[in-house]
């Protein structure tokens, strides 16, 4: 060896000073985000990698689950000591979240502005038992798209006002052979199953649940399942529907396949890119229909929010990235695929240009948003009622006793 | 060396071993009894404890039962397939013909890939909208419409189960090949001589040098698809109305997506307790067959 003990004990002093100010000034945050719908993968690192320019000293460590994925992927981490310190949630979760202590309670840090300046739909999608668990991030709710062209070919002047006028207007498509199934849904055994039914139950008028307990088994609920098979045995339903998620739907929509279908805001820009559709440049968005004397409009609260989890070693840090992911800025900047959270970013031009249409769809939808409902046993009244739908579409059962049947399965 | 040293020594060389398993098998198999026993949540407390409860709940319910009655319907039919085509495809390989080498090592593919891969491969040739299959059937003329294959009950299994076997035959064929190779030439030779037909030949003549081997084919293949999870969840999810939930879904649902830790633990033991006795069962078939062999 050549080098003096003298030089080997100041290198390993250099290296540990070195090591330590890069400790001292470089936090690590891990984020759990989603890869389907709403916000692309692609932009939420664009996103990321604004706020750590302008953050220099944290760094983001950025992971994307699909939907399906999510919820467990986020418990399973907590449960083995956590993992993650800011995670993606949807608005059915926070009861169960902050029941087990998932999420922390965040409701110091919402300051007036935010309070004021935030539609006051976002903020549900946050709160539980009066206290907030988070920033609400991708406000959004399904849609009614239509195929322009279909549709004057078809004949028809205006889409349609009611449920019961879509099936008019998709009889009229069927018998004038310009599609053999018109209408397209996501009712695969999965929540997206429920998002559909949920903005049918807000049409009727129906109820989930009446204190605590199971209340879908009659009135609107029931009403809004019959329509679910009413519309699959009329043959007026794409049969594929009951294997469709967001994104089946999306394609077939988009290889010009389906003339109504319902979907989350995304579809929107996606349907329009003439890069990957057919039908670039005719989509058209409504509001989903409403029930002759119950309902204009109706709509499902499908909003998700960002929080900081417990488990986390950097809340602060964490919540300074959700301050900014979250902002108004960074919002209307990429409100092509998800809409923005404020209020005013609504009279925005910056935010409406080139997507009036669905602004106008927007501000009718996002106002009549119904939730589903907030309870800790949440996933398995969820997957009960997926069942039930399911066995109803394919003639398993009656939507009565289906309905009975997921009542006594939901845990509640 | 007397005997006593042997076998001290044989434990003394052992023992790094045994405390690696005890660490990573025994203690979390133990903690898992334990959990069983408790209500405990995944998330939260540690929970309380309810002695038989669980177990009792679990095997009473219909959600359990269902599941019970799809796992042996997917394993008795993709493991009989397996079996079969795999020691067809076997004594087809071992045949000499032109290509043979590159045959078999294209055989071994589908077994390579990820069960994730396969399971998202199939999903796509399924796909009610552009799969390949319903392309393939509509031009033959055999169907007329594009089908929804994993949007009906029925079908849902049905092609769950040819996917399955589509992975894991070529695992059968290459054992039943290996043991192929250990059937003595002059016997074949001498029963060609004594003219035995092909089917004869095959059943006592060559089968019994494969009974071994296939019966330990039988029993991975066996507990394997009893086990299956990953390819169900990435083709239906149990769907179509809970037609393919398997007990794996279920104790995956009942632990990770409800959160009930304790009865998932439950249900994950009774499916451990059924693949052992299948184990066991098998273990004594397979001395058997080893036994009337040789």
């Amino acid at each position: 060896m050549s080098k003096s003990p003298k030089t080997a004990l100041a290198i390993a002093a250099a290296m540990t000073t070195a090591f330590a100010s890069h400790a001292f000034a470089q936090t690590k945050i891990n984020a759990l985000f989603m890869a389907q719908a709403a916000y692309s993968e692609a932009d939420v690192r664009a996103m990321t990698d604004a706020f750590t320019k302008a953050n220099p000293d944290i760094t983001v460590n950025l992971e994307f689950v699909p939907y399906e994925g999510l919820h467990d992927k986020t418990v399973l981490a907590q449960g083995s000591g956590g993992g993650y310190d800011v995670v993606l949630f949807d608005v059915i979760w926070p009861a169960e979240y902050a029941t087990n202590k998932v999420l922390v309670d965040v409701s110091s840090k919402i300051t007036p502005e935010m309070n004021s300046g935030v539609l006051p739909g976002a903020w549900t999608t946050v709160k539980y038992d009066g206290k907030f668990y988070g920033m609400p991030w991708i406000l959004d709710t399904k849609y009614l798209f239509y195929n322009k062209e279909i549709l004057e070919k078809a004949g028809i002047k205006n889409p349609p006002k009611t449920w019961a006028e879509l099936n008019d207007q998709a009889k009229i498509i069927k018998d004038k052979g310009l599609l053999k199934t018109p209408i397209a849904w996501s009712w695969s055994q999965a929540e997206a199953a429920i998002c559909d039914y949920a903005t049918l139950v807000s049409a009727y008028k129906g109820d989930f649940l009446k204190d605590g307990k199971p209340a879908f088994t009659e009135g609107g609920a029931l009403d809004a399942l019959k329509y679910m098979v009413d519309s699959y045995k009329s043959g007026l339903t794409n049969p594929n529907s009951k294997e469709f998620l967001e994104e089946d739907v999306r394609k077939v929509f988009e290889n010009g396949d389906a003339a109504f279908a319902l979907n989350w805001t995304y579809m929107y820009n996606m349907a329009n890119d003439p890069k990957d559709s057919k039908v670039a440049g005719k989509v058209g968005v409504v509001p989903a229909p409403g029930v002759e004397g119950k309902s204009d409009v109706s709509a499902v609260n499908g909003s998700m929010g960002l929080g900081v989890t417990s488990a986390s070693q950097h809340p602060d840090e964490a919540w300074k990235y959700i301050t900014f992911m979250t902002s108004q800025a960074v919002q209307n900047q990429y409100a092509k695929l998800s809409l923005p959270i404020w209020a005013s970013s609504y009279d925005d031009p910056a935010v409406t240009k080139g997507q009036e249409e669905l602004i106008a769809a927007a501000k009718l939808g996002l106002a009549a948003m119904y939730p589903r409902p907030t309870t800790p046993k949440y996933q398995e009244m969820s997957t009960a009622l997926q069942q039930a739908i399911q066995e109803s579409l394919l003639g398993q059962s009656s939507p009565e006793d289906a309905l009975k049947a997921a009542a006594k399965n939901s845990g509640l | 060396m007397s005997n006593t040293w042997l076998t001290t020594r044989a434990w003394l060389l052992m023992l790094p071993l045994l405390a690696v398993m005890i660490a990573v098998i025994g203690w979390p198999m133990m903690d898992t009894v334990h959990l069983s026993f408790t209500d405990a949540r995944l998330v939260g407390t540690g929970g309380q404890f309810v002695g038989l409860q669980n177990y009792a709940n679990m095997l009473s319910s219909s959600n359990f039962q269902s599941a019970l009655v799809n796992t042996l319907w997917f394993s008795v039919v993709s493991v009989t397939a397996e079996m079969v085509l795999g020691v067809l495809a076997g004594l087809l390989l071992a045949q000499e013909f032109y290509g043979r080498t590159i045959l078999r090592a294209l055989m071994i593919l589908p077994w390579a890939l990820p069960t994730i891969v396969n399971a998202t491969l199939w999903r796509l040739i399924y796909n009610p909208e552009y799969g390949a299959l319903n392309a393939a059937l509509t031009q033959l003329g055999l169907i007329s419409d594009y089908r929804s294959w994993l949007g009906e009950p029925g079908t849902a299994m049905a092609a769950l189960i040819v996917a399955d076997c589509w992975k894991n035959f070529p695992l059968v064929a290459l054992i039943a090949l290996a043991a192929l190779q250990a059937v003595p030439r002059d016997i074949v030779a001498a029963s060609l001589v004594d003219g035995a037909p092909a089917w004869k030949r095959f059943r006592f003549v060559i089968l019994p040098y494969l009974a071994g081997p296939l019966m330990v084919a039988l029993v991975l293949r066996t507990i394997e698809a009893f086990k299956v999870f990953d390819i169900v969840w990435v083709m239906t999810r149990g769907g179509p109305a809970n037609s393919t939930r398997t007990l794996s879904i279920l104790v995956y649902q009942e632990a990770f997506s409800f959160q009930r830790a304790g009865s998932g633990a439950s249900l994950a033991l009774i499916v451990t307790l059924i693949v052992t006795l299948l184990a066991i069962g098998y273990g004594f078939l397979v001395r058997r067959t080893a036994g009337s062999a040789a």
